[in-house]
């Protein structure tokens, strides 16, 4: 009796509540955002940046072609939203996209907006045009796209190879701003141009990043923020104490981990604290080109040996993925269920069964309890990668092989890895649309500049190109499933985890929504208000 | 005297030029460029970008060349421009050295206004309770990591006052501007004034126990005055030396406090520069360090010669 007159009080409590929330739902003009920045971007060019580092600040000086919806946290094909265009068609045959674009918008500077932008933009990301980016990380994203054209001044087309429905998910990006044809893209490193609803005053490198609102948006009455100052502010546990301090209104953006998310509770009980998945994945990468892990069995039996779920509760406290390549469920779109997941070798809840199993390949393999592997463990001199790596080595023991740390400074990971000098390597891999298209052809495909280990399987290329053209979502999910598990099952590029963190506010930051499945799309921040 | 000054100036040239080719070689020595890091940070490496970019930059070009861009534009004062922010390196510079400045400055006046008057009570009061308990202190101070300090204080003040002492860019009042600059001075000061508490206290013991305190003491004068007028007169020459010794050493503490407290100085400014291998920026901010530490000596040289003649004939 008692527990159903504690729901009735709860359920009062809950409509109280949400009544209560409509009321001081109504939002405000005005007052500056104030947020520290994790560290210093190297330019404020969103179109030559491959981190995250310089789409939070500047994702709000830009508009897109289209976007995922900002109040929604989960980035899905029917969370697309018109931006500076007004609406898209596909052809018949699926191999072009006709953009119609918004009238009466106007850059930052006061030229007009029109589709020549959109087509020096994207000539400009193909390598087309004749300004050359100083560097063009997702140049593959349009490998299928033939050319741009232009009908008048407000329509624009995309001419596809072959269809690809995933293009317009690449296009929602917070990584695919479209930029002016009349500032040079040296221009845009150090004063970017665009037609969003904030401003760039100035970008003090280490020091600070200021926006302010930009009175002539095209989108009426918005933004409600006079501006957002960001203070670049390096060590985490100074930026923690500022926002706990009250000098900060939110934090930055999945900036939080597991266990500091304890402290900022207990210290600033009345912050609003949220935690999702970054999309960012933990794995290894395995140099099969030399020995011992050309050695297919070394491979699988390393894979074998990972017990996902310690490094979950050690690293998060529990709060963390298990998954292939692509995110997990619920929050992601396309990762393998439960059931499939499991079927995977090395996925099983029996870690001492899949030991068991992978001590068999080694024996095969010529190694056992009185002859050990040694291997090197490589990976960058940054704490999120040092501590997995080290429960790397400790699970490896496991089975006869003895890892070795190699902590590599960041100026030499890079070249360390693409000349193949190294053995095992602890990576992360962040994934900045969920969507298979960016993942496989990015990290997977034969030749791509971000598929470090070189791994080739034309048969599953094939595959790729098969659930790329397939315009039925339900239809391309169990493709994209059975490529995720043969990837895995040929230890292409073993997934270990994939991360979670925190993002906290003041509880008068209103209309922030920190996508679920994404790090890299939501910032436009046009919607978000102080209520105070 | 006209001799001597041309061979010191000419000494201090040779330092200057020996100084640019140590700072030029060990940056180049250290792996990885711009280029490199940036390519990191995208996580990937497409070789035609590459070489483009390190084309752009100049640092293609052989290193004797290289260096010959770099120091005849440091003579006619072109500092080149920051490969990370493409502004000019003194633009961005210039506006941090002021606020490192302050920041040594006040450190240094904290180490010198706490750490003498402690080591001379120390000393005069030697194997009472205080001397033990300001030893304690002295030794926590040299054995403190400053980052560690910073950071306790600003948990401190946090859970103590909801505050945060971290750096205000636009201090409105006097008092606002000291109070930026204060608790992290006295952060990063708390190690030298230790250690001038020390040698102040050991110091100040060896003066004590001279005869001519002994004969100040006999002839009545006040322990004040004997403290301070006769003994603390003579043994503040070692202390003033370890002070100045300490300045240079400054700049190790200044790097962690500027990060604490987020000061944007230039101690921090370096190590950034330093992380992405912004050349125009270490090199040139290297060797103005270099130049102000050179220039010093040579005035202190000429001033010892004008005031020591006997410094000018045998040198």
């Amino acid at each position: 009796m008692r527990s159903v007159w504690a729901l009735a009080a709860m359920a009062t409590l809950s409509v109280l509540t949400a009544s209560t929330t409509t009321l001081a739902g109504e939002p405000k003009q005005g007052g500056t955002l104030r947020m520290y920045h994790r560290d210093s971007p190297a330019n404020a060019s969103i179109l030559e940046g491959a981190t995250y580092s310089v789409n939070v600040p500047f994702m709000g000086v830009f508009n897109n072609l289209v976007i995922y919806d900002q109040h929604i946290a989960q980035n899905s094909p029917d969370t697309l939203r018109p931006e500076l265009a007004e609406s898209w068609s596909w052809s018949g045959d699926n191999k072009k996209l006709t953009f119609k674009l918004r009238q009466g918008v106007k850059w930052h500077d006061g030229k007009p907006f029109t589709s020549a932008d959109v087509k020096c933009s994207f000539d400009l990301l193909m390598g087309k045009s004749q300004q050359k980016l100083r560097q063009n990380p997702r140049k593959a994203w349009y490998s299928e796209v033939n050319e741009i054209t232009t009908n008048g001044d407000f329509e624009v087309s995309f001419d596809l190879k072959r269809p690809q429905p995933s293009l317009l998910a690449m296009l929602a990006s917070g990584y695919t701003p479209v930029y002016p044809c009349h500032v040079s893209p040296a221009d845009m490193r150090t004063h970017p141009i665009g037609t969003g609803p904030f401003k760039f005053v100035e970008f003090k490198a280490n020091e600070s990043i200021k926006l302010t609102r930009n009175p002539d948006y095209w989108k009426k009455g918005l933004p409600y923020l006079d501006g957002i100052e960001y203070t670049i502010i390096t060590n985490r546990s100074t930026a923690i104490l500022a926002f706990v301090a009250g000098k900060f209104d939110m934090t930055f953006p999945t900036h939080i981990t597991i266990p500091l998310l304890k402290d900022i509770k207990s210290q600033a009980p009345n912050a609003t604290c949220v935690v999702e998945p970054t999309n960012v994945s933990t794995n290894i990468i395995v140099n099969s080109t030399s020995a011992p892990f050309d050695n297919i069995d070394i491979r699988r039996a390393m894979s074998l040996a990972l017990d996902r779920k310690a490094f979950v509760d050690i690293l998060f406290e529990g709060k963390a993925d298990i998954g292939g390549t692509m995110l997990p469920p619920p929050q992601g779109i396309w990762g393998m269920p439960k059931d499939k997941l499991e079927t995977i070798p090395g996925y099983g809840p029996n870690v001492n069964a899949n030991r068991e199993e992978a001590k068999k390949l080694m024996q095969k393999a010529g190694y056992g309890p009185d002859k050990h592997l040694a291997v090197k463990v490589s990976t960058r001199n940054i704490a999120e990668y040092r501590a997995p790596a080290v429960i790397l080595i400790d699970q490896l023991k496991s089975i006869y092989i003895d890892g070795e740390l190699d902590v590599v400074e960041t100026a030499n990971w890079f070249p360390k890895v693409a000349r193949k000098d190294y053995m095992l390597g602890l990576n992360l891999t962040g994934n900045s649309v969920d969507d298979p298209d960016q993942s496989f052809y990015e990290n997977y495909s034969c030749g791509s500049e971000r598929n470090y280990t070189n791994y080739c399987n034309k048969e599953i290329e094939k595959l790729f190109d098969v659930q790329s053209q397939e315009t039925d979502i339900a239809k391309r999910k169990p493709l994209v499933w059975d490529i995720d598990k043969k990837l895995q099952e040929d230890v292409a590029r073993p997934i270990i985890f994939h991360a979670r963190a925190g993002t906290c506010w003041q509880p008068y930051v209103k209309g922030v929504t920190i996508m679920s499945n994404s790090s890299y799309n939501g910032f436009r921040y046009e919607d978000v208000w102080l209520d105070k | 005297m006209f001799a001597y000054l041309v061979r010191r100036l000419f000494l201090m040239l040779v330092t200057l030029l020996g100084i640019s080719v140590v700072i030029f070689v060990l940056l180049r020595i250290v792996p990885g460029n711009i280029v490199d890091i940036l390519f990191a940070a995208a996580g990937y490496v497409d070789p035609a970008d590459k070489a483009n970019l390190e084309k752009e930059l100049g640092i293609d070009q052989p290193l004797i060349v290289q260096y010959w861009h770099w120091i005849s534009g440091f003579v006619r004062g072109d500092f080149g421009y920051s490969y990370v922010s493409e502004k000019p390196a003194l633009q961005e510079i210039l506006p941090r050295i002021p606020i490192t400045a302050k920041l040594a400055g006040l450190a240094l006046l904290f180490s010198a206004s706490i750490g003498i008057p402690l080591g001379v009570i120390s000393a005069v009061k030697q194997g009472t309770r205080l001397d033990y308990a300001l030893r304690v202190v002295s030794l926590s101070g040299l054995s403190l990591p400053s980052f560690w300090l910073g950071l306790l204080i600003l948990t401190a003040a946090v859970a103590m006052f909801g505050q945060i002492p971290i750096f205000n860019p636009n201090p409105k009042t006097w008092l606002e501007a000291f109070a930026t600059y204060a608790v992290p001075a006295a952060a990063v000061g708390f190690r030298s004034a230790a250690l001038t508490m020390r040698i102040t206290r050991s110091s100040m013991l060896e003066v004590l126990r001279q005869d001519y305190i002994r004969t100040a003491r006999a002839k009545g004068a006040s322990d004040a005055a004997v403290n301070y007028r006769h003994a603390l007169k003579n043994a503040i020459l070692p202390v003033i030396t370890v002070i100045g010794i300490e300045a240079a050493f400054l700049i190790g503490g200044l790097i962690v406090t500027e990060t604490v407290f987020n000061i944007p100085g230039v101690a921090r400014f370096l190590v950034e520069a330093i992380r992405w291998r912004d050349y125009p920026i270490v090199q040139n901010l290297v060797m103005f360090i270099a130049v102000v530490v050179v220039v010093a000596n040579f005035t202190v040289d000429m001033l010892y010669a004008v005031f020591d003649p006997r410094i000018r004939y045998t040198d």
